[in-house]
């Protein structure tokens, strides 16, 4: 199937959100697509809090069933979550629990004031009460294939579809 | 027996019993997992929920109030339960074997136990037969091994020097009964560190050492020489008693690290230790608190390796 | 096939009460009321093992004479010599006495025992040889334990002397060996396991040479370990010196290497050493250095062994693999087997001082009658012995017991 562009996607994504950006905004992104977008978002709308990033598999609820991921990163926060207006980044909104996690390791840092969701992808399907205020595009994918955004060489950013069990 | 009993039939750590016979990228993914930990430990709420549900036993046959907190702090910040229990007189000393101990125990339903045994080889027995989905942690077993110190070390060389590549390493003092040695020995090499020595007069040295890959150095001055690391043991005093070394004095005179003989290493060396020092032994108070010191870094990145140790063994 | 006569034939032997009447051609008129085809399979003496503990009196929970002795006929032997560190100790003519009847009821091996050369065997006071030989004793010796002094040792030789006792003596010095559990080389230094090093065999063998020379006292050294140690006896056996020496039929065969991850059933007195050592074993035993292979028999209770490698008992049971032991050593040595079982039939009974041990005419019909072919697998359940710890527990090895014959009656049926 045709999947769109997600240069494009994250143009429009850029320009929704920076209607709302505010002195106090700060982007986290989630590990690993999310903070390729954040990072992006980051430097185009020239946020003056630095960016911070999230590895939530410390976070996860299916640690029982598939252990630690092998990849951990460390997550970072390098501002005072205590009050602040954040802005949460990921390539692909899917079953919610992902954010379900990142929002709690969130409020192990400090008491933000709001949070809001951005993804460069609703593929619908929520598990969990989530939704997101910024969202490059709406798609429905059959429930056995997986989408993700990866980066080329030339730093571009493209979605690709694959089979979970083939790998990718 | 030849096949690790460490693994499970995926290959992954099933027991952490030993540094020896560990792919490089099993340990690998320890000191990276604890990466993350680091930054958990920094935080205001200084744990996450991984363990949430999961009971850890802190089994200590050999008293050891330090070792333990720091796997009681590690498992409380993963959210475990932890139950702690000194065995060195309570049950033993009624006639119970220690795998009954473990059977009694595996019973309440422990997911994890972390053993410290005056025995070498404990922990590989309580491994060889508890039920198998709990996981083993050895904590210190006799002269054979101790591996989460191991691996906090090799954590806090990394951090200081980034690759194991290059480096010369040397480990001083009483390697013959230092489990911590044998654990840094087999990481070091295994993380492909070129040279690995050791330092230590004869009657502190196993037989055929040598066969651990590590050149075999009787003087500081010429063992130190351009070392990157220096890895400092403490010296009981059994030692004396059994008639291993005259005096603490002469030991300080000849293998304790002081200023000077630190000035023999490469600029940027660091010293670690496994603590509780000695001072004015093993180690002299100006090098211990000095700027080539990590010792506290160690402690630190203590907590955020066995946190890595006990999440990846948990979740295989 | 009896080593001693040079026999490897196939032959009749002919058998009435209770000894050996003919081999070859029968007797005139000789009518068997039983006859065994021992087609395929070889009829060699009884074996002859130079250490069996059996844990009577005292030690009942390892293992009883019944089980044991049960286990020595299973694996072919029928006479053997057990070593005194039983609880109490075989000191007094009494408790040599009652071990002798009990086994005499049993029906089975012979059993000789080696008394206690100190009283308690606790190496400070001679005990009342001449009595306990009296009561059935055939050599003294200490077992494992020490002697308090050098002085004792030499004063125990002149006495065992004065009456031509032979002294059986394991080597280790008791200092050097304390408290280690392994072998002082690459495995212990990996594992961590508290050392025995070999001068504690080299330095007590010097010591046993030295004072046999000065005492003419008749040595026997049991379960000698190490190249060093092998090399020692050598030199003194070639100075004249009557000195014999055996080895037990693990060694032969293990070394350090064995111990893997801390596996208890390789915690074995003498420790198992290195590969060096193993070899000049083999080598030395080839070459008459060494004089017979024992089992070394040590039953141990399951519970002693599951534990931590160096508080995990030491010992291993042996009888029923003292022959398929020997006969993988001829195998891997390309000697004949016949060769071979003189290390546990003549040789042995020529150091025990008893007519055993040999196939002749008017001798006792101690027999031993095997499949050499036959591989089995070793494990609890085969096994007689209430030990059922052993280094080669789920291995396979070849040579299994068919009948056990003693005094003529077959004993066990295998």
């Amino acid at each position: 199937m045709q999947l769109p562009d997600a240069e494009q996607l994250l143009a429009s994504l850029t320009g929704r959100i920076r209607s709302d950006v505010a002195a106090n905004t700060a982007l986290v992104g989630i590990y690993t697509g999310g903070v390729w977008l954040a990072e992006r978002l980051h430097h185009d709308l020239e946020l003056a809090l630095p960016m911070g990033t999230l590895d939530v598999s410390f976070y996860r609820d299916d640690f029982g069933q598939i252990g630690l991921h092998p990849q951990v990163k460390p997550s970072g926060i390098p501002f005072e979550v205590e009050g602040s207006h954040i802005i949460l980044v990921d390539d692909v909104l899917y079953t919610g629990r992902t954010i379900r996690a990142a929002i709690n390791e969130l409020f192990d840092y400090g008491r933000p004031a709001s949070i809001r969701l951005a993804a460069l992808v609703d593929r619908g399907d929520r598990e969990l009460p989530i939704a997101a205020q910024y969202v490059g595009a709406t798609l429905k994918l059959p429930s056995d294939k997986m989408l993700a955004l990866e980066k080329g060489i030339d730093a571009k950013l493209s979605l690709s579809l694959y089979n979970p069990k083939s790998g990718g | 027996m030849n096949n690790n009993p460490q693994l499970n039939k995926n290959g992954e750590l099933q027991h952490l019993l030993t540094t020896e016979g560990l792919p490089a990228p099993i340990l690998l993914h320890i000191l990276d997992t604890a990466e993350s930990f680091v930054g958990v430990t920094e935080r205001d709420v200084k744990k996450v929920p991984l363990l949430r549900g999961k009971s850890v036993f802190n089994l200590f046959f050999e008293p050891s109030t330090r070792t333990r907190t720091t796997f009681e702090i590690a498992a409380k910040r993963l959210s475990a339960d932890v139950v702690n229990l000194n065995i060195a007189v309570s049950s033993q000393s009624k006639g119970e074997t220690l795998l009954d101990t473990v059977n009694n125990l595996s019973a309440m339903h422990a997911d994890m136990f972390v053993v410290r045994h005056s025995q070498s080889g404990a922990a590989h027995l309580i491994a060889r037969h508890v039920r198998p989905e709990i996981h083993v942690i050895n904590a210190g077993d006799g002269r054979h091994a101790h591996p989460t110190q191991g691996l906090l070390d090799m954590f806090t060389i990394r951090h200081y020097k980034r690759d194991f590549h290059n480096l010369r390493v040397a480990i001083v003092g009483d390697i013959l009964h230092s489990r911590v040695a044998r654990s840094q020995i087999h990481a070091l090499t295994t993380l492909g560190t070129p040279e690995v020595r050791v330092i230590a007069p004869r009657t502190l040295l196993p037989a055929k050492v040598e066969r651990l890959g590590v050149h075999v150095y009787h003087e500081m001055e010429r063992g130190l020489k351009d070392v990157d690391v220096l890895l400092m043991l403490r010296l009981q005093n059994e030692r004396m008693l059994s008639a291993r070394l005259p005096s603490t004095e002469e030991y300080f005179k000849y293998y304790g690290l002081t200023q000077e003989k630190l000035a023999l290493a490469k600029r940027d060396a660091i010293v670690l230790h496994p603590g509780p020092m000695n001072r004015g032994v093993e180690i002299d108070s100006a090098v211990a608190d000095g700027k080539h010191s990590v010792i506290l870094s160690q402690v630190t990145f203590g907590i955020a390796v066995r946190m890595a140790v006990m999440s990846i063994l948990a979740g295989n | 096939m009896d080593p001693k006569n040079g026999i490897d034939a196939l032959m009749d032997v002919f058998i009435a009460a209770g000894k050996i009447v003919a081999i070859g051609a029968g007797p005139d008129g000789f009518q068997a009321n039983r006859e065994i085809n021992a087609k395929d399979l070889v009829v060699c003496p009884g074996l002859v093992d130079l250490s069996a503990r059996l844990r009577e009196p005292g030690l009942e929970y390892k293992a009883t004479l019944e089980s044991e002795m049960e286990a020595a006929v299973a694996g072919g032997v029928t006479s053997l010599a057990c070593s005194p560190d039983t609880d109490p100790p075989l000191d007094e003519p009494g408790l040599v006495e009652m071990l002798k009847h009990r086994a005499r009821s049993l029906h089975q091996a012979h059993v000789y025992p080696i008394g206690a050369l100190t009283q308690g065997l606790k190496g400070e006071r001679l005990t009342e040889m001449a009595e306990l030989r009296d009561a059935g004793c055939i050599a003294f010796g200490q077992s494992d334990m020490p002697f308090t002094s050098a002085r004792v040792m030499m004063h125990a030789m002149q006495y065992a002397s004065t009456f031509s006792f032979g002294v059986w003596l394991r080597p280790q010095d008791a200092s050097l060996a304390d408290g280690g559990v392994a072998h002082d080389g690459e495995v212990a230094t990996r594992l961590g396991l508290p050392a025995v090093s070999v001068c504690a065999e080299t330095v007590a063998l010097s010591n046993i040479i030295l004072l046999a020379r000065e005492t003419g006292a008749r040595i026997h050294l049991c379960r000698i370990s190490s190249a060093e140690g092998v090399a020692m006896v050598r030199a003194a056996r070639r100075q004249g010196l009557p000195i014999t020496c055996d080895v037990a039929a693990n060694h032969l065969h293990l070394s350090e290497m064995d111990i893997g991850f801390f596996d208890s059933n390789c915690h074995l007195v003498p420790p198992l050493r290195g590969l060096s050592d193993r070899h000049a074993l083999r080598t030395g035993l080839l070459d008459g250095t060494i004089d017979a292979i024992c089992s070394d028999h040590a039953p141990v209770d399951e519970d002693a062994k599951l534990l931590p490698f160096g508080e995990a008992e030491a010992g291993a049971t042996g009888l029923e693999l003292l022959l398929p032991l020997t006969l993988k050593w001829a195998a891997e040595m390309k000697i004949p087997p016949a060769a071979a079982l003189a290390r546990i039939t003549v040789e042995p009974a020529r150091i025990l001082g008893v007519d055993a041990g040999h196939l002749s005419p008017d001798a006792a019909a101690d027999l031993c009658i095997f499949d050499p072919g036959r591989y089995w697998k070793v494990e609890a359940a085969v096994l007689k012995s209430q030990g059922k710890n052993t280094p080669f527990l789920g291995m396979e090895l070849q040579g299994r017991v068919k009948y056990t014959l003693i005094n003529g009656h077959i004993v066990h049926e295998g």
